[in-house]
């Protein structure tokens, strides 16, 4: 058994470098499929790690009565965070704590700091800043819970029905963007399968009379089959390992330039954290999809 | 003993086409027997019957008593191993060397390393192409490559050697040496089937034919000469 194993390793290894032609546009339609498919799983990242930005920057803010005290206020927060299971964050900001926001952030500007003093006294109102992890219906629920009577003699004001049609539109387009993303990546993981299952055919094809002449002298299937199984494998490998550590270095060197692009998506925190589910997909689309084409395609031919 | 039977054998392509037509013989080890016929008469579709490449519409068809239509893969494999096939297009595996031609019908063989070292060498030796055992199939001339389809049905003492048209392609010097050496081979008491349609070959050898005509057998004589 070793030594037919030994045979028809010799066999592939010779095969492949006596077609070198082939073998390397093989394996270069390898590499390609191999890096769309992991440029796709980036895509995927970038564009969880961006949504979530774009989330993490959605709130909606519930005034408070000038005159309702700290204590109060953080019952209601109590109540906010107890009652609804998709709130992230209640932040409390007390109205000193929003003069002092205010005059921050438009320190540099006069008409601002004049109108302030103007007025005299603090303007501001004490509030909860909320957000939650959810769909705009989340925010809904909580606007709801605020306008409640339970609450209407504390509550000033809730700015949800401002932001509502915005936090709609955001909603809606990461939900179209998400649907589109999948279906291109779906495609084009089709296309690129088909791209490497047909080279791999060709590649085969050309050994097409050879396979019917070694089951005419007597060869087994499995004798005639192991040495392009094994080829395929060698075409996968080779093309899964020169795919990882281009993605090792890009996912390096790429990393700075790409966090700023992106708002801090960090590609090689990125490539750390989900390693062995790259190592996987590579492995799978390369050796995988090598072996199970090369047992299709000869599978055809050994019909004799 | 047979070694081959054909038990009314019937081969019908589709859209009716008739190849053999109620075919019966019987083929005794150690026998040298020419089947011989017009192009198209069916003499190839016969040898592939034999080989178990085809299977017969109707009929039986025994190599040592076993039914070739009955075999599975596994042992029509075996079966293949004991048959030299020569054929007219030589049928050599084109990627590998004259070396690993012959190599490789003992390699399916499972022969021992040790064995294939010492008997290739020897074989194309005999059959003079020890000094091309690196040369690919396409690198040598036609005459050179039917040596070495001769060399390869030789390797694994076959029972059987099929030789389908192997002087079509040859000049008149090869196919002498070419029949020289299949008659050599019958001397040690392998059984030759010889399929071809060149009358001279046949007259000279003075063995056994069979004659197919339009998918039936017209006739088979023990010292029989080319007539159609």
């Amino acid at each position: 058994m070793f030594t037919n194993f030994k045979r028809v390793f010799n066999f592939a290894l010779a095969d492949f470098y006596r077609n070198k032609g082939i073998s390397i546009a093989t394996i270069f339609v390898l590499i390609i499929t191999i890096a769309l498919v992991t440029g796709l799983f980036y895509v995927y990242g970038a564009g969880n790690f961006i949504i979530l930005q774009v989330q993490n920057k959605i709130d909606i803010t519930a005034y408070f009565k000038a005159d309702t005290s700290e204590q109060e206020i953080l019952d209601v927060k109590d109540q906010l965070l107890k009652s609804l299971q998709n709130v992230t964050s209640v932040k409390y900001v007390s109205k000193e704590q929003a003069l002092v926001n205010f005059t921050q952030r438009h320190k540099d500007n006069s008409v601002f700091s004049q109108a302030l003093e103007q007025v005299g006294d603090n303007p501001f109102l004490p509030s909860l800043n909320i957000t939650t992890n959810g769909l705009s219906m989340q925010y809904e629920q909580v606007a709801k819970i605020l306008q409640s009577d339970n609450f209407s003699n504390l509550i000033e004001k809730v700015d949800f029905s401002e932001k509502k049609d915005t936090i709609d539109k955001v909603f809606s387009i990461m939900s179209n963007i998400t649907k589109f993303g999948l279906g291109l990546a779906l495609i084009l993981v089709i296309v690129a399968l088909l791209v490497v299952f047909n080279t791999i055919k060709l590649a085969i094809e050309n050994s097409k009379e050879e396979i019917s002449t070694m089951r005419i002298v007597g060869a087994s299937s499995w004798f005639v089959r192991a040495p392009f199984i094994i080829q395929g494998a060698l075409f996968g490998s080779i093309s899964f390992v020169i795919c990882l550590v281009a993605t090792i270095l890009l996912s390096y060197f790429l990393s700075s330039g790409f966090a700023l692009v992106t708002g801090g998506f960090n590609l090689w925190d990125y490539l750390i954290g989900n390693l062995w589910l790259i190592i996987l997909i590579q492995a799978g689309f390369g050796i995988g999809f090598g072996i199970v084409t090369s047992f299709i395609v000869v599978q055809k031919y050994l019909k004799i | 003993m047979n070694i081959i039977k054909f038990e009314n054998v019937t081969k019908i392509y589709e859209l009716d086409n008739v190849i053999l037509q109620d075919i019966s013989f019987e083929i005794q080890e150690g026998e040298f027997v020419s089947i011989v016929g017009k192009s198209g008469a069916g003499k190839t579709t016969l040898i592939r019957l034999i080989l178990g490449l085809e299977k017969p519409t109707s009929g039986n068809i025994f190599f040592n008593e076993i039914n070739i239509g009955q075999m599975q893969s596994s042992h029509l494999s075996q079966m293949r191993r004991r048959i030299g096939g020569i054929y007219q297009d030589y049928k050599l595996l084109s990627a590998k060397t004259v070396y690993e031609n012959v190599a490789y019908i003992m390699e399916i063989e499972g022969k021992a390393n040790e064995e294939i070292v010492r008997d290739v060498p020897k074989v194309l030796e005999a059959i003079g192409l020890s000094q091309k055992i690196n040369n690919f199939p396409h690198e040598l001339s036609g005459g050179e490559q039917q040596r070495l389809a001769v060399a390869r049905a030789l390797v694994n003492y076959p029972d059987v050697i099929i030789a389908d048209e192997p002087t079509g392609n040859l000049d008149p010097y090869n196919t002498f040496e070419v029949i020289a050496l299949l008659e050599k081979i019958n001397k040690t008491g392998k059984t030759v089937i010889l399929s071809t349609h060149d009358r001279e070959i046949i007259n000279k050898l003075g063995k056994r034919v069979i004659t197919i005509e339009d998918g039936k057998i017209i006739r088979d004589e023990v010292k029989g000469r080319f007539i159609i």
